[in-house]
């Protein structure tokens, strides 16, 4: 089970002691992609430059060099970062067959380490959805769709009819590289989360999904959304690898000015031992309607493992809560409207034949490259920034923005360390259930959970924690301080041990992998 | 209280995208409704927010260049150039008025 291993632990070293190639590992996620296509997951396989990342890896560790935990390892990346000689296309026609000159610093510092960039991961167009299913390139599926676990409780209509109409989306945005995380194509994968697009989707497919503080890992080369809300994601299978993949991407990065100066050294996480220090908030706001009943039990459940441990679990309040989606709404279409605008066709992407004027043409290009959801945003964002609105909307958003930060700044102040919540709502919904509702219906609904932690910036981190009554992967959230990452991925390391979440069982991968170390069966915590 | 269609003229000449059919005014129309609830908010004496790092200084680096000469990687992605230079289309003429653009809008 090489594609199952922890990253330090056991491929780390599977990789130095020769039991496993770079090479081998590479060959092996690069067929488990083609045999998983039917997910939509990659939108961009680099098989080639793979291979020869690969290569280079290999010779490394023959020599004794290796460049570090990641060297030789495969990853995917969100196809809204620049990847130099990769097509980067946001899933959108606006950027169909570009083709960066230069790689993301994120993506720069994983080659940097030794990485193996296997391909760009789908999502919605330019990032903005909460389903990956509205990008040019299709929608795509949710692993768990085809696991024996959700097969076992559906109720077949007939044999075929249930797998083509009864698959489950991923959520979104960042659904492409959470699907390849949790399908076992790659180890770990790069989103974006801006309002929850790497948390959700990752709760959905059941893996590690975190949103870093902002400021924290640059966001040079990652197309953006919303400046001032947007960081880099990270989903990986454990927690313990997203530690790793934090280490080697975090810190000051000079070509971004919103990065924070401060040192950054890369940690181990400690096994928790000492409850008596630790307090958990529980917002009561989280309780939101349309909370699913099992998420709530699991919640409670959840709750209560850290009160017999001996933590402090106290409900607390965060009170502008059900604002922060409205505003963000309104920040976002505004910072959108700003950001769309570099896309002209003049210096790359789609260009209009148009050429009777440059606004013509400019026109005419956008009309052509962004689809309804992106162009919805972008008016709505000028109507929000016209000058008779500027002040009564944009301003207005700005203000409840901060009330909506110091909501969280009073309650780590009173003394909880973390807070636990829910990441969405319910377990994944079918596809076919998802697009009866608008794109803008749906963000709001499953971005309520997840979004106030980018208005004010914190480290917030998706934990697989059981399966629902529908064998779907449900997730719980925890939420820290600002930088302060390696206590709240200390404890949700031990969370993560406690619910023991179940592996999924996929025929492709079975079919692809076999022994290089134990997997553990465990019972699950539901 | 309905958009105008002044309003929606002036927002696709400044956006530069159009609202393609009724879907999409209706789809303004519902976004300015959801907006609204941010008036329940009371902001009285509450600073706009900018940034969470307001209390940080933004880095600077000193004026010295470190980097460029990509001249050449940079044309790569542009459709229309002459020599090293992006072409474009003649500027200074503006949008045709409303009467006269391909636009959803002329019906209302």
């Amino acid at each position: 089970a090489a594609l199952k291993g922890r990253l330090r632990s056991q491929v780390s070293a599977a990789l130095k002691e020769g039991r496993i190639t770079p090479t081998e590992l590479c060959q092996r996620c690069l067929a488990l992609i083609k045999s998983t296509k039917f997910l939509n997951a990659y939108i961009t396989v680099a098989e080639e430059t793979a291979l020869k990342q690969a290569e280079e890896s290999e010779q490394r560790y023959k020599r004794g060099q290796p460049l570090g935990i990641l060297d030789g390892i495969p990853i995917a990346v969100k196809d809204n970062f620049n990847t130099a000689g990769i097509e980067t296309t946001c899933a959108s026609n606006m950027l169909k067959g570009y083709i960066s000159p230069y790689n993301a610093t994120v993506v720069q510092k994983l080659l940097d380490q030794g990485a193996v960039l296997l391909g760009k991961t789908n999502l919605d167009e330019f990032a903005m959805g909460s389903g990956s299913t509205d990008g040019i390139f299709g929608p795509v599926r949710n692993p768990w769709s085809y696991s024996k676990q959700y097969k076992e409780k559906s109720v077949p209509k007939s044999h075929s009819e249930d797998e083509e109409s009864n698959w489950v989306i991923t959520g979104g945005s960042s659904g492409g590289s959470a699907a390849a995380v949790s399908s076992f194509t790659c180890f770990a994968a790069l989103g974006s989360d801006t309002g929850g697009s790497t948390r959700n989707p990752a709760a959905h497919c059941g893996v590690v999904g975190l949103k870093p503080t902002y400021g924290l890992i640059s966001r040079h080369g990652l197309i953006p959304l919303v400046n001032s809300m947007d960081v880099p994601g990270i989903l990986t299978r454990c927690v313990d690898d997203a530690a790793v993949l934090l280490g080697s991407l975090a810190g000051h990065d000079p070509k971004d000015s919103t990065t924070i100066q401060d040192d950054f050294k890369p940690f181990e996480l400690p096994n928790l031992t000492d409850f008596s220090k630790l307090s958990i908030g529980i917002p009561k706001e989280y309780h939101a309607p349309g909370l699913s009943s099992e998420i709530l039990a699991l919640w409670s459940k959840a709750a209560d493992l850290f009160k017999n441990a001996g933590a402090k679990v106290v409900e607390v309040s965060l009170p502008h809560t059900r604002y922060s989606i409205v505003c963000y709404h309104v920040l976002c279409t505004a910072e959108v409207a700003s950001n769309m605008a570099r896309f002209d066709g003049l210096e790359y992407g789609h260009r209009s034949d148009k050429k009777e004027s440059t606004e013509s043409m400019y026109a005419a290009t956008r009309r052509e490259g962004f689809n309804d959801v992106v162009r919805g945003r972008i008016l709505s964002g000028n109507y929000f920034l016209l000058k008779q609105n500027y002040a009564k909307y944009f301003v207005k958003a700005q203000k409840v923005r901060r009330l909506i930060a110091n909501d969280f700044v009073k309650v780590f102040r009173s003394g909880v360390d973390i807070l636990l919540t829910p990441t969405t709502l319910s377990d994944a919904a079918p596809y076919t259930e998802f697009i009866q509702e608008d794109n803008r219906t749906r963000s709001a609904q499953d971005d309520i959970l997840t979004q106030a932690a980018n208005m004010a910036g914190l480290p917030a981190i998706n934990v697989p924690t059981a399966l629902s009554e529908r064998g779907l992967p449900v997730g719980l959230q925890f939420i820290g301080r600002s930088f302060q990452e390696k206590q709240l991925l200390t404890v949700a390391k031990w969370f993560e041990k406690q619910v023991q979440f179940p592996m999924i069982q996929l025929e492709e991968v079975k079919r692809h992998d076999n022994g290089v170390f134990q997997h553990q069966k465990s019972a699950s915590f539901s | 209280q309905k958009v105008s269609v002044r309003v929606l003229d002036h927002l696709e000449q400044l956006a530069l995208v159009d609202f393609r059919d009724s879907e999409g005014v209706e789809r303004l129309q519902k976004a300015i409704q959801f907006a609204d609830q941010l008036h329940e908010v009371n902001t009285d004496g509450v600073e706009p927010m900018d940034s969470v790092l307001e209390d940080r200084c933004l880095y600077l680096r000193e004026d010295d260049v470190t980097e460029g000469n990509c001249t050449k990687d940079l044309l790569e992605n542009a459709r229309e150039k002459v020599e090293e230079y992006f072409v474009a289309p003649p500027g200074n003429i503006p949008l045709p008025k409303l009467e006269e653009r391909d636009t959803f809008l002329q019906g209302s």
